[in-house]
């Protein structure tokens, strides 16, 4: 058999198989084995079993909720993303790096505190506390305070996905088109947010996985109320803690699948991406 | 359209880009705005745009003071230096996009913009590229777009930012005649920005020099070449071999170089000599021929002085092979500054 030589950069075939071995076995361990169990053990008394735990009225209420919230902070955080990132990047200004370093904050700082901030704040023995009861305003244990905390914590991740692109894209695209008579608006609709339109989607599309799963900030100001302040993760916990097992596990598998979903989006828009870019539109 | 620039200065934090600059630019004239990196060209581009603003002094559009206009109220037809061509929209849409955004009575209609389309891209001999998409342009295409884009909203004045600078060498030079071709079939005043002398002195018919943001010499291009005003200038704008000597009484003295500087100030001055300008003559200096290449019709030959100092000498090719071992040079025409 003729020799095969080996490209430079290439390595041996031992090491390429560990390599891949290692990276594959700790894939299954922490990754495939769990969610393989997820799905098991979800299904461990039939799929009947498994639907009714969903279907069940407290569950419903929870995916409910969960719903709401991403449906609310998401588009929160995407306009707000698209605003910092644009100050950033197109713009010079005092206390931009400031910017820049607050805008990670929510990476940073631990959920429970993100819950506990929101509490402090607007709880009973808040500084908003009294005038909120006043008014009878419920913020804390009670939808308002869940999408609060849900906005905090996945408040970077559209404008961390947009501001390098921004950034890289320059100004001179935006220049071009004032200097042609484009006011501000048409400027931003016809030539800045096509730019960033696949960084938009694909931010917006972490942001809601995140939004849908958010544990500790969201369990700190939820109150635990069932079918009325549970989201999914926290419906999740309640049930495992009673040993509901077969209902927490199809909970979380709903869940699970939510995930995968956003996923597979996601991966399905990156695939379509240069496919676009080259017609043109 | 005549523009008058008066005394602009402008900084960049702590950085002056532009100290003091006054020009004034004719009627459907083609200028050149030339220096090395950090001069100020761009800035001073960039502030005739409406795209900076000065700190202070004054820009001109005929008798209009537009200082502080907006880039879209001067009515200027930019060129970036890397185009900054849209990428999602086809060359068409490109090119329409200065019409399209136009509101009320001002927008052409949709069969008026597709002629105005069609006629740019003709000349700049793009036809039928109207459905391409940027990205399936080459360098040189792409370059075009951008001119036809800037030049279809009629501006009053064409401005370029190191219009060839990304292209390759051929293809620099055929769009240069190509952007003087259509400067002369628009008659637009047309202003560009270039770091390449050779660029600024072929097409333009006027050659401004800056320096550290000033301009230190305006001019047609011979004059600027023959002419120099200032050390920085003779150096920056074609070859020249430098001495650092003393003039006295008419000559100019640098080691075993001897020029003939009539007129020049006595005292530590600095010569350039231009290579073409140095002549074989037995009662000039001498200089040992180091080695000769021949390029084209030219004879480029590298000498060596007697105490070490290279010069460059450009002679006709036939003369080449009077260039070997010792050679005595004089020179035709010398340029003298007063050191300083």
């Amino acid at each position: 058999m003729a020799r095969r030589f080996r490209h430079p950069t290439e390595d041996p075939t031992w090491a390429k198989a560990l390599i891949v071995t290692v990276v594959l076995a700790f894939l299954g361990l922490v990754l495939i084995l769990p969610l393989a169990a997820v799905f098991a053990e979800a299904l461990r008394k039939g799929l009947g079993a498994a639907l009714a735990a969903i279907s069940d009225a407290d569950a419903l209420a929870a995916v409910r909720l969960t719903l709401i919230t991403a449906a609310i902070s998401v588009p929160f955080n995407a306009l707000f993303g698209l605003c910092a990132a644009w100050a950033i990047a197109k713009h010079e200004f005092p206390g931009k790096s400031l910017l820049i370093t607050l805008i990670d904050l929510p990476f940073s700082v631990s959920p429970v505190v993100a819950g506990l901030i929101y509490v402090l704040v607007f709880g009973l023995q808040g500084w908003f506390g009294e005038r909120l009861i006043d008014h009878d305003i419920k913020i804390i244990f009670a939808t308002p305070g869940i999408i609060l905390a849900t906005i905090f914590v996945t408040l970077p991740f559209v404008a961390r996905e947009l501001i390098p692109l921004m950034q890289e894209q320059g100004v001179s695209e935006e220049e071009a088109a004032v200097s042609m008579g484009a006011s501000g608006l048409r400027t931003f609709w016809r030539v800045t947010a096509p730019n960033v339109r696949w960084g938009l989607l694909y931010g917006v599309l972490l942001c809601n996985a995140r939004a849908m799963g958010e544990f500790g900030a969201v369990s700190v100001v939820s109150g635990h109320i069932r079918g009325l302040t549970n989201t999914m993760p926290l419906h999740v916990e309640i049930l495992y803690n009673e040993y509901n097992f077969v209902a927490a596990f199809a909970v979380a598998a709903l869940l699970c699948l939510l995930a995968v979903l956003t996923l597979v989006l996601k991966t399905a828009l990156e695939a379509a991406q240069p496919a676009v870019r080259g017609r043109g539109h | 359209m005549t523009i008058s620039i008066r005394s602009v200065e402008k900084q960049f934090g702590r950085y002056p880009a532009l100290g003091g600059v006054s020009l004034e630019i004719a009627e459907g004239e083609l200028l050149a705005l030339l220096g090395p990196s950090g001069s100020g060209k761009t800035t001073l581009l960039r502030v005739i745009a409406g795209l900076e603003f000065p700190d202070s002094g004054q820009v001109l559009f005929d008798d209009q003071d537009v200082t502080f206009a907006s880039a879209a109220a001067r009515r200027v037809g930019f060129v970036f230096q890397q185009y900054a061509l849209f990428k999602h929209m086809t060359v068409a849409r490109n090119i329409a996009f200065g019409l399209d955004v136009r509101k009320g009575k001002d927008k052409p209609s949709k069969v008026e913009i597709t002629r105005r389309v069609d006629e740019l891209l003709k000349l700049v001999e793009l036809d039928g590229l109207g459905g391409r998409s940027p990205s399936q342009l080459s360098g040189g295409q792409r370059q075009r777009v951008a001119l036809s884009r800037a030049l279809a909203v009629q501006p009053r004045v064409l401005l370029l930012d190191e219009p060839f600078g990304a292209l390759d060498a051929t293809v620099r030079k055929s769009l240069r005649k190509e952007l003087r071709r259509v400067h002369d079939a628009t008659g637009v005043t047309t202003i560009f920005v270039t770091h390449d002398q050779e660029e600024a002195l072929e097409l333009a018919d006027r050659v401004a020099i800056l320096n550290q943001g000033r301009i230190e010499q305006i001019g047609a291009p011979h004059e600027v070449h023959d002419q120099p005003v200032s050390p920085f200038v003779c150096g920056f704008v074609g070859e020249a071999n430098r001495f650092e000597g003393t003039a006295a009484g008419g000559r100019f003295t640098s080691g075993p170089v001897i020029l003939a500087a009539a007129g020049a100030a006595d005292g530590a001055a600095t010569a350039f000599v231009r290579p073409h300008d140095l002549v074989l003559d037995e009662a000039g200096f001498s200089a040992r021929v180091a080695r000769v290449a021949v390029q084209g019709p030219l004879a480029h030959v590298d000498a060596v002085l007697a105490d070490g100092r290279r010069l460059e000498v450009t002679a006709a090719r036939d003369d080449a092979g009077k260039f070997s071992g010792e050679v005595r040079l004089a020179a035709r025409k010398v340029h003298v500054f007063p050191a300083g």
